[in-house]
């Protein structure tokens, strides 16, 4: 039997490696990578309830986790694909089209 | 035994994920994300919920990894690429992001930890766990069955979900495609560039 407060804490540090990653890189596709590794995170700690909870509910929300992550990735890849093309780079600090 | 697994699986997981995010290339990035996601696959196996890691590994560690590389493949300049990355990322100019990705990590680690040292917590833990006990030890042969009562949940109380993930994945699939053809009207660059584009559109839904 796994003590939970150990997964607790590995969903913790995933988490916290994403926020990491979610900082410090500049470049799209590794924000997005670092978003997945946050998703994987959560995810964990979903399953984990489910399983010390002993019923299915947290699996319920792992499906719906996985389903949004999924989603997630295709915009976001999109998007992707469309910086590339406008400016040969994924800098996310050269993105400044917005700015009034 | 199980412990010994969980915890060289846990190791595994978290350096593969820092290898993820301190990579300089993009593929060696996304190989190490793979194993992580395996890794997490192996944990839920080890939870006893084998459903649940079938499909970290269809899902995760297939479909998005595989989207991944697609993207990869079509952006990926081979040094130059790399080159450009060690300008974008380095670990000197990472140190506000670690600093305050350290401090996240005593945080949460304080709040995982502290309500085991917190009598009424630790009571109402311990309730959770021994209702837990109890239903397991009388779910023994529903566990087995996980995923017929997993489905039954799903088409039952939980209808309106998989109508949203429905509706979620349909958005995205039109976001996608919408992203993707819009601006290669607006740029017009040339008909190789609209051909990738077109190709893209295909591969991310």
């Amino acid at each position: 039997m796994i003590e939970t407060t150990w997964v607790i804490i590995l969903s913790f540090l995933l988490f916290a490696i994403g926020t990491f990653g979610l900082l410090s890189r500049r470049n799209l596709l590794f924000v997005l990578l670092s978003l997945e590794i946050m998703l994987n995170g959560i995810i964990l700690l979903f399953v984990a309830a489910s399983n010390l909870h002993g019923n299915n509910d947290g699996q319920i929300m792992y499906l719906l986790v996985l389903t949004l992550a999924a989603s997630e990735v295709a915009v976001g890849l999109a998007l992707v694909v469309q910086i590339y093309k406008q400016q040969q780079s994924l800098d996310v600090d050269t993105l400044t089209k917005l700015r009034g | 035994m199980i412990e010994i697994i969980f915890i060289t699986t846990a190791i595994v997981c978290v350096i593969s994920a820092l290898l993820t995010v301190t990579a300089h290339n993009a593929v060696h990035a996304l190989l190490y994300l793979v194993t992580m996601m395996i890794a997490i696959a192996l944990i839920f196996f080890l939870f006893g919920s084998p459903f649940a890691a079938a499909l970290q590994i269809i899902v995760y560690a297939g479909a998005v990894m595989v989207l991944f590389v697609f993207v990869t493949m079509m952006l990926h300049q081979g040094e130059q690429s790399i080159i450009d990355e060690r300008t974008l990322f380095s670990l000197k100019t990472a140190k506000g992001p670690l600093l305050l990705a350290v401090i996240l990590v005593i945080e949460l680690l304080l709040i995982g930890i502290t309500p085991l040292d917190n009598p009424s917590s630790q009571t109402a833990l311990n309730t959770v766990n021994s209702e837990s006990q109890q239903l397991s030890a009388g779910s023994k042969t529903a566990s087995l069955t996980s995923v017929k009562s997993l489905a039954k949940q799903l088409y039952g109380p939980y209808k309106l979900l998989v109508i949203i993930a429905a509706m979620l994945l349909l958005a995205s699939l039109i976001a996608a495609i919408h992203i993707a053809r819009k601006s290669s009207k607006l740029t017009e660059n040339s008909p190789v560039n609209g051909d990738s584009e077109s190709k893209a559109s295909e591969a991310a839904p």
